[in-house]
């Protein structure tokens, strides 16, 4: 019967299809579905850049206006991954703009963006309109001037936690003076000064301008003029907020913070003077999301009083220093709160401030629909995460990490088997789970048995045999992404199933007992799978013998084979 | 083969009392430790915390976090003590805080601090480096610019002290 609709009216139809997922499901159907999704697809997410190539991206989808790519291995995040790896977007752009596609957005993470990337960027695409850079580096303000001088219609530049080399450049007095369209900015990351004035600007000739993020050096009264000339905004990021409550200046602010009546996300506080808080107090009960997480001057009774006025968080970034009594206000505050992610303020110290499962308790007592966590905290119990697991069967993301790498629950001594295996058994909808702690095979048994929506998982110095491995692979059939370091799990485990790795986007195992001969028999078997083997050590050639243990491994499933572009640090079996 | 007991499961550890976990720790508890090879972290003492900063990407925190999160430690030296210590200035407030908790340090009192006379009151005045290296007294420039500016502490005493804030 579909066979008498015209393209026109299954082009129509899925147009309301957003979801990847779905678009993707749509187009197997039959050759003609195939054909017409791939004409009226808009938007492609590639979670590995090199499992395919732009040329087949391109020839697929011609009418592609939206891209995200992600680049290297989310432990590249932890100094794992060699600096010069991968991920260059250079090829991807080239060959973009050669193609004469009408790119329009264009999303990375943790990629290597040149400033000549950005610069052929801004020339190619005479309609793009939004750029979000995620946890990159390669560039510098000289590339941030090229999108602003040459995008005319420019209206998303969301620079986030990017490590950015060079720092001086006034990259914002290049944004011409016809240029109004902006809606999102986002500098934060940038160590260098702007020019202020031209930040004035800028700011009052974009009526749209719903998110802005400054950086540090961004001083009180500028963000009082933008305040004032912005009181539209939506989610603001401060830079420095140090003034003296009793002054001129910090009235003056607090009566344009008072203006911003839409504002529902605060963030930054580079540099903040604990004792002015007051001043935000007015916008608080409008906020929904809060991420204080950069501001460690920020603890004690003015964090806290700060967290009272914020009824409505779904969301908040906090530091350790908050403490188990500071999570307590949370816990009786925040009743909407869905997303909570506590990270250490001093990753290698005592952590005096830091927080425990005590409280995590509170949080899940006080936040029935608590459903992401990032928890950094001294130490954790069975009996605790059982707790947890009982009042908030609705995680989607559960993330622990215990400072201690290999603490046992320090009531019982016991490894906290039991209480992650509450956690998988209880949070049906769990789809990313990350360990810590002492853990034997049998929180893994329980992972397999469990966790059935289970897409992403993260180990490190876990199990006692390769059975933890395989109870995984084994049982968590919706497995896309899986990251090990520091476990005994050796060539029995990773070579049982060797196609499952084709039904996940990637492997990592570091610091395990897989041999060089067991990676090259995944190799042999599995050419739709690239191998890849880092070796960071000073030998110049690799040591050939299969029964030599491999530091590294990163595998994952393309379509392409071999990529050209790895270091010599890099051997691809 | 003596630099493995703490992780050969082999030798009968309880026989010879020598134990990783507390007494009365679960039998299971042991065997699990002593499984993990030598590249995991030192456990053989209980109450000593791994040395956590030589473990590379541990706790897995974002590099850009970790750089951009480093409390501001500064050096402070107390002139006749024996050594120096170190603060971590985004940690205070304003100069009150700042200088009870040096007070607090040293053992000692600071005075009065006015505009026109410096530290009255005691043998101390509070001095810093600035980002030119000139050495300042605490307190003139608002709390903020110091924070940025200053590079390290150096508490006067005596003569040398006395010598500041005297009409220069």
């Amino acid at each position: 019967m579909m066979n008498y609709f015209p393209d026109e009216v299954l082009e129509h139809v899925f147009d309301s299809i957003a979801s990847h997922k779905d678009r993707n499901s749509v187009s197997l159907v039959c050759k003609s579905w195939y054909r017409i999704e791939r004409y009226s697809r808009r938007r492609v997410f590639i979670g590995n850049c090199y499992s395919i190539s732009p040329e087949r991206l391109i020839a697929r989808f011609p009418g592609l206006k939206s891209l995200t790519l992600k680049g290297k291995p989310h432990f590249a995040d932890f100094n794992l991954v060699p600096y010069d790896w991968g991920g260059f977007v250079y090829p991807w752009i080239k060959a973009l703009a050669e193609s004469g596609i009408g790119l329009e957005e264009l999303r990375l993470k943790r990629m290597v963006v040149s400033d000549e990337s950005l610069e052929l960027l801004s020339k190619s695409f005479a309609n793009f309109k939004s750029l979000v850079l995620v946890s990159c580096e390669g560039f510098s303000a000289d590339g941030l001037a090229a999108v602003a001088a040459n995008c005319r219609f420019l209206r998303e530049l969301d620079l986030q936690e990017n490590e950015v080399d060079d720092h001086r450049g006034h990259w914002l007095s290049c944004f011409p003076e016809s240029c109004t369209s902006l809606v999102s900015l986002n500098f934060a990351c940038l160590k260098g000064e702007v020019n202020l004035g031209a930040l004035e600007r800028l700011v009052s000739r974009s009526p749209n301008l719903k998110s802005l993020r400054l950086n540090r050096l961004v001083p009180l009264d500028t963000l009082q003029k933008l305040l004032m000339r912005a009181p539209q905004l939506v989610d603001l990021g401060i830079g420095s907020y140090v003034h003296d409550p009793s002054s001129e200046a910090s009235n003056k602010l607090k009566h344009a913070i008072q203006r911003c009546k839409s504002i529902v996300s605060l963030s930054g506080f580079l540099e903040v003077a604990p004792r002015c808080m007051s001043a935000i107090y007015p916008i608080c009960g409008n906020l929904t999301t809060l991420n204080l997480s950069y501001a460690p001057g920020l603890h004690g009774n003015k964090l806290t009083k700060l967290i009272q006025h914020c009824r409505k968080l779904q969301r908040l970034w906090i530091l350790d220093r908050i403490g188990d009594k500071g999570l307590g206000v949370v816990a009786s505050t925040c009743k909407e709160l869905q997303e909570l992610r506590v990270f250490p303020s001093d990753p290698f110290g005592a952590g005096n401030d830091a927080v425990t499962e005590e409280g995590l308790v509170l949080v899940s007592a006080g936040c029935p629909k608590l459903n992401s966590l990032l928890y950094f905290c001294q130490q954790m119990t069975n009996a605790a995460l059982i707790t947890v697991a009982r009042n908030c069967p609705n995680f989607i993301r559960f993330r622990l990490c215990i400072l201690d790498p290999v603490k046992p629950d320090p009531v019982t001594n016991q490894p906290l088997d039991e209480g992650f295996g509450a956690i998988v058994q209880s949070c049906k909808r769990l789809k990313r789970l990350s360990l810590s702690g002492l853990l034997t095979d049998q929180v893994f048994l329980y992972i397999g048995m469990y966790a059935e929506q289970l897409e992403m998982l993260s180990i490190a110095f876990a199990a006692d045999s390769d059975k933890g491995m395989l109870y995984v692979l084994n049982g968590c059939k919706k497995l896309r992404k899986l990251e090990i370091r520091d476990c005994p799990f050796g060539n029995s485990a990773l070579l049982e199933d060797v196609g499952k790795y084709e039904t996940m986007r990637s492997l990592w195992m570091s610091s395990c007992e897989v041999t060089l001969g067991g990676c090259k028999t995944v190799a042999e078997k599995m050419p739709s799978l690239n191998v890849e083997i880092i070796n960071e050590s000073d030998q110049t050639e690799f040591n050939l013998d299969e029964g030599q243990k491999v530091d590294k491994m990163y595998l994952y499933r393309t379509l392409v084979g071999h990529r050209k572009d790895a270091p010599e640090s890099v051997w691809i079996l | 083969m003596e630099g493995s007991v703490a992780y050969d499961s082999d030798l009968n550890l309880k026989a010879t009392e020598l134990r990783l976990g507390l007494p009365g720790t679960h039998e299971e508890q042991q065997a699990v430790s002593n499984v993990r090879n030598n590249k995991r972290p030192c456990v053989e003492n209980e109450t000593a915390p791994p040395p956590k900063a030589q473990i590379v990407g541990w706790p897995p925190v974002r590099s850009y976090r970790k750089n951009n999160s480093q409390p501001v430690y500064i050096k402070v030296s107390m002139d006749g003590a024996p050594y120096l210590r170190k603060i971590d200035l985004k940690v205070y407030s304003g100069y009150p805080e700042l200088l009870q908790a040096i007070e607090n340090m040293f053992k000692f009192t600071i005075g009065e601090y006015s505009e026109r006379e410096g530290y009255k009151g005691s043998d101390y005045a509070p001095t810093y480096e600035d980002k030119d290296g000139d050495w300042m007294l605490v307190g003139d420039v608002p709390w903020e610019m110091f924070t940025t500016s200053c590079k390290r502490l150096r508490i006067m005493k005596g003569s040398e002290a006395r010598g500041l804030g005297c009409g220069v």
